[in-house]
């Protein structure tokens, strides 16, 4: 494996909205991702799970620059961003394409289908825009030409989904961003979009990083997986590696909670009770304590630090699966 | 009528529906029964009507689709070519949905608890009070401490996860006799998805309420499902028990199905299995010239 400069590099990286406005907690600095580090490398694929509200979409919002990070440092090809502010993001943005989560709700309600695949076409002046062209880059999403004369409100789920999945990769990037991907995705066309993604990754050496709720896709898909927990990373490393070991008890919890395809194998209890604490009012200490079989009393009053387990895992975690239980893990520096 | 017969009337009967939007149709000639207390689950490729026939059993299809069919009723009452306040009346304690995105399913700008009042129930002639208790009751079914407190959240206070407990609470709160589940578990995370299903079976032993839930996720599906409908370009291709079609599926198009499910693959592979829909097509018409 080549040690190439990652594309785009992020060292503690966090974001806080302003609760604005003041009309539901004046003044109040919310923190939504809190030191978030990752690099993203040519032709490698990283998966970012974690429950819902932790930060994955603001995360890779600001990594193409839509939402402004407040602190922490983003370097482009080697070289440090001068600062968060627009112009500075531009090199990024013209180099990367986003899928957002929402498809639908991206689209121009009174656009049809087949503009609204060609617009980064016609925008960047990349690429043919003739409605062959156009078919034969919806047919590579799965997407029957048929559906290119419809306006958004009338594909399914999953056509727009597609739909979205075209637009984004009509001017290939250096980068991609893809949120949720396959969500709402039959079986057979999920498998059809990563089939995509690897064959882009394979002839242009495009970085990805994919943000998804389904283990199965990250586990096929990424060489990285990065999990977060209230808008922090518990655990990131090769995924392999994750799925064989995973060392934070709240990447436990996920991968026991998956339900497998077999009605034989039902559970009778859910794995992890409880709720994911709001935001709001984070927890004292490991902010996963309440939820947490292993958690000590150290877990409630102080925070774990990120630290590097075996097999190239880092973990945020005072007592890591699989190491010496009883001794805090000992932070790096 | 006798209890007896109360029980075993079936929640849901549909016969031979079909649907099109703007004459092009989009559900094919479905029959689909659903008990008091059944979990049944529909599966089945993107596109194949699965969101069309949900919105058709709770009257939300847009004026540009038709319906037409043998049967269509609900809790006993005939719906078909019914108009919308006959869907209304239904809805609620009929039918209610749930729906994918929990974040979309609230308006952002009031609190939760106006929203539940107001919205759900209008028309009703409790009290002020008596819905407050009603809401309190059904939050504490769902699993949600501190009912008064979360009633007066903003939804973008609540994580996902919380907020789909809210979504179930509200469509719990008309009494329906079916829940109807549109992909309730894609935007959560799977420690909550695996709450959120533990919470639909519990729902189905202490309320014999009868769900019907729509997935891609075949997981999701054999954890929770009595019985199984596979949807492929419009028509039911296959139904029965979970457990007969996941050991023993017989349609070309579940088998191919079942084949390109992530979960059954082996870590590794480069490139993942998809459906040859060209191949079910010749075997369909071999099946129909045979
Ligand atoms: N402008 C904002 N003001 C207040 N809260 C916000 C704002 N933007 C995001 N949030 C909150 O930040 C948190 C993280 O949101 P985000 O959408 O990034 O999560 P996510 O991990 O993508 O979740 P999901 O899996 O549901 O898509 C959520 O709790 C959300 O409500
Ligand atoms: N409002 C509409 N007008 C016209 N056609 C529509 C409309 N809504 C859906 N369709 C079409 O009807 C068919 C069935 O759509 P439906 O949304 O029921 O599919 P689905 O099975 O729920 O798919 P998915 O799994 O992608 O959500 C699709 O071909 C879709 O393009
Ligand atoms: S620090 Fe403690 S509470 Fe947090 S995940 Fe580790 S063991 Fe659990
Ligand atoms: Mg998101
Ligand atoms: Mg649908």
């Amino acid at each position: 494996m080549t040690k190439q400069t990652p594309i785009l590099e992020a060292r503690g990286l966090g974001i806080a909205v302003g609760t604005g406005g003041g009309i539901f907690f004046a003044g109040r600095k919310l923190d939504i991702v809190m030191d978030v580090s990752l690099s993203l490398r040519p032709g490698k694929i990283v998966c970012v799970v974690g429950e819902s509200g932790s930060g994955k979409t603001t995360l890779g919002m600001a990594l193409v620059g839509l939402t402004p990070p407040t602190t922490g440092e983003i370097r482009f090809d080697g070289a440090p961003l001068q600062d968060f502010s627009k112009a500075s993001f531009r090199p990024i943005r013209d180099k990367s394409a986003l899928l957002f989560q929402d498809p639908a709700s991206s689209f121009n309600p009174r656009q049809r289908i087949g503009d609204i695949i060609a617009e980064p076409r016609r925008i960047s002046g990349e690429g043919a825009t003739t409605s062959e062209a156009i078919a034969s880059l919806a047919q590579l999403a799965g997407l029957p030409s048929s559906l290119l004369s419809r306006f958004p409100h009338a594909l399914s789920g999953g056509q727009a989904r597609r739909a979205a999945v075209a637009r984004a990769l009509s001017v290939v990037p250096r980068l991609i961003v893809a949120d949720e991907p396959t969500a709402g995705l039959d079986v057979s066309v999920q498998g059809g979009v990563m089939n995509l993604f690897l064959d882009i990754r394979e002839k242009h050496d495009t970085a990805f990083l994919i943000i998804t709720h389904n283990l199965a896709v990250a586990r096929h898909i990424s060489d990285e997986l990065v999990i977060m927990y209230l808008g922090r990373v518990v655990e990131s490393g090769p995924t392999a590696e994750i799925f064989r070991n995973p060392q934070h008890p709240y990447t436990k919890a996920l991968l026991d909670s998956e339900p497998v395809p077999d009605p034989r194998h039902r559970r009778n209890e859910p794995p992890v009770i409880g709720e994911v604490p709001s935001i709001f009012a984070r927890p004292s200490g490991c902010e996963f304590h309440e939820r947490c079989r292993f958690a000590q009393s150290l877990c409630r009053s102080e925070a774990p630090r990120e630290t590097a387990g075996a097999n190239g895992q880092r973990v945020r975690c005072h007592f890591p699966i699989g190491q010496a239980v009883g001794e805090p893990a000992l932070a790096i520096a | 009528m006798s209890t007896e017969q109360q029980q075993t009337r079936p929640v849901l009967e549909i016969d031979e529906l079909s649907i099109s939007y703007g004459g092009r149709p989009a559900v094919s000639n479905v029959n689909l029964t659903i008990q008091p207390g059944e979990i049944v689950g529909i599966i089945g490729e993107s596109g194949s009507g699965k969101s069309t026939l949900a919105h058709a059993i709770l009257g939300l299809l847009p004026s540009s689709a038709t319906v037409s069919g043998r049967a269509l009723s609900l809790a006993g009452k005939n719906l078909l070519g019914a108009d919308g306040p006959a869907f209304r009346s239904v809805r609620g304690p009929g039918a209610a949905m749930v729906f994918q995105n929990p974040m979309t399913t609230f308006s952002p700008l009031h609190r939760l608890g106006d929203q539940l009042t107001d919205l759900l129930w209008r028309g009703t002639s409790l009290s002020k009070e008596e819905k407050r208790q009603r809401i309190v009751a059904v939050f504490r079914q769902v699993g949600l401490s501190n009912a008064a407190g979360r009633l007066s959240n903003y939804p973008f206070e609540l994580s996902g996860g919380m907020l789909q407990r809210v979504a179930i609470a509200a469509a719990l709160m008309m009494r329906p006799s079916l829940l109807i589940a549109d992909e309730p578990t894609t935007a959560l995370d799977v420690t909550m998805e695996a709450q959120i299903l533990h919470l639909i079976r519990e729902l189905r032993a202490e309320a014999g309420v009868a769900v019907l839930m729509i997935s891609h996720h075949l997981g999701v599906i054999a954890e929770i499902c009595d019985r199984v409908v596979v949807m492929y370009a419009g028509r039911v291709v296959e139904q029965g028990p979970v457990e007969a079609i996941f050991a023993n599926p017989t349609h070309p198009y579940t088998k191919a199905l079942f084949a390109c499910e992530p979960a059954l693959i082996a870590p590794g592979v480069n490139r993942m299995p998809v459906i040859d829909h060209e191949a079910l097509r010749r075997h369909a018409d071999e099946r129909k010239t045979a």
